[in-house]
């Protein structure tokens, strides 16, 4: 049987089961807003929404793989390619730009110009510091290292701070060889 | 039609929020943890009925305003009608939805409820540890109801019953 070619992030979004974006921008917004009050420090809400990312991207790779077929990527810029094309895609129904790589091919940004999670926002002053879309890099974070990949993923630039677009820097830290939880011979 | 995400987007969201107070930030509070979980979904129902009734004139009564949640208020949100509404006239009124999204996901087996505990989301006794979790999930959907009514000015608790799974009941007391 020939392999099943991969699927584009648009015939997936298409087919896939949708719900209207206002109740989980507003529904993301209202948990912001709650661990606000309950932490009461910025940091820490910026590290929960990580956390929070993290546990998410570690489940949602499954569900990424099974609907996307996409295979092994030869290396870490095909990688960032399917992020930006097909995964953002068929989750949040949007698409980032892949740009900024060094010169090892390890680093890159994912430039999104239009993301669901702010639609509505903004912060007030009290919030400076705060990154809202925390939960987005943990959500990479997390997924990618279901795939063995260590990675650093940083915010550089936030429309909620006055930049032009939300630019996500993606730094693979490294590749970590497949461990089987049990021997062959068990 | 406005913009759309998918649905895991929203099913993730929920399920971690719900394991973040549950069993990291409150994990020995669970009445704590209920409680900001209902809050949260407090202000999702205020924010989103006062979107969805922008455009419409002030509901004349209490059933008025019950048929609104059950009709355009459910469908926005699940793309489905409630169900079933039943009321006492008194003020109670319970909303059934025979297929609720976001029980459907979740593994729940009725049968170790072998001594007809009632799964009450307002704390009544649940015998494990899946029922816990769809009872502090349910306090999500408890919250959006009551925000969405008390946007309409109409002050309500809410609580959820799931003793008829994969059926759910909404019931709504006003408070007079």
């Amino acid at each position: 049987m020939p392999p099943i070619a991969p699927r584009s992030g648009d015939a997936i979004f298409a087919s896939t089961e949708r719900v209207n974006a206002e109740l989980f921008t507003l529904t993301y917004g209202a948990v912001v807003r709650q661990l606000l009050t309950d932490l009461e420090e910025v940091d820490e809400v910026n590290k929960q929404l990580d956390q929070m990312g993290y546990n998410i991207g570690i489940r949602l790779i499954d569900e990424f793989l099974a609907k996307s077929n996409v295979s092994r990527c030869v290396d870490f810029k095909e990688t960032a390619e399917v992020i930006a094309k097909v995964g953002l895609k068929m989750f949040l129904g949007v698409t980032a730009s892949v740009t900024n790589w060094d010169a090892e091919g390890t680093t890159c940004s994912l430039v999104l110009e239009d993301n669901p999670l702010v639609d509505f926002v903004e912060l007030p002053d009290t919030c400076q510091g705060l990154y809202y879309c925390n939960i987005l890099s943990g959500v990479i974070r997390g997924s990618l290292e279901m795939v063995s990949m260590k990675t650093e993923v940083t915010w550089i630039r936030d429309m909620l701070r006055g930049d032009d677009a939300f630019e996500l820097q993606v730094k693979l830290l490294k590749q970590v060889p497949e461990v089987y939880p049990y021997k062959d011979d068990e | 039609m406005g913009r759309e995400v998918s649905e895991s987007c929203v099913d993730n969201l929920l399920i971690e929020m719900v394991s973040s107070y549950c069993d990291r930030f409150y994990a020995n509070k669970p009445e704590l943890a209920a409680r900001r979980i209902e809050a949260i979904g407090y202000q999702v129902g205020h924010q989103l009925s006062e979107r969805y009734t922008m455009e419409r004139p002030r509901f004349s009564d209490h059933l008025e305003a019950i048929k609104f949640i059950c009709k355009d208020f459910w469908s926005e949100i699940f793309k489905k009608q409630i169900d079933n509404l039943k009321t006492n006239h008194r003020g109670t009124f319970v909303l059934q939805d025979n297929q609720f999204r976001w029980l459907m996901h979740m593994s729940i087996d009725p049968s170790s409820d072998g001594s007809g505990l009632s799964h009450d989301a307002s704390g009544a006794l649940v015998d494990n540890k899946a029922a816990q979790a769809a009872s502090m999930r349910l306090y999500f959907p408890c919250g959006i109801i009551r925000g969405a009514l008390t946007n309409l000015g109409i002050p309500c608790a809410v609580s959820a019953d799931i003793s008829n799974l994969p059926a759910c009941s909404f019931v709504v007391r006003i408070k007079v």
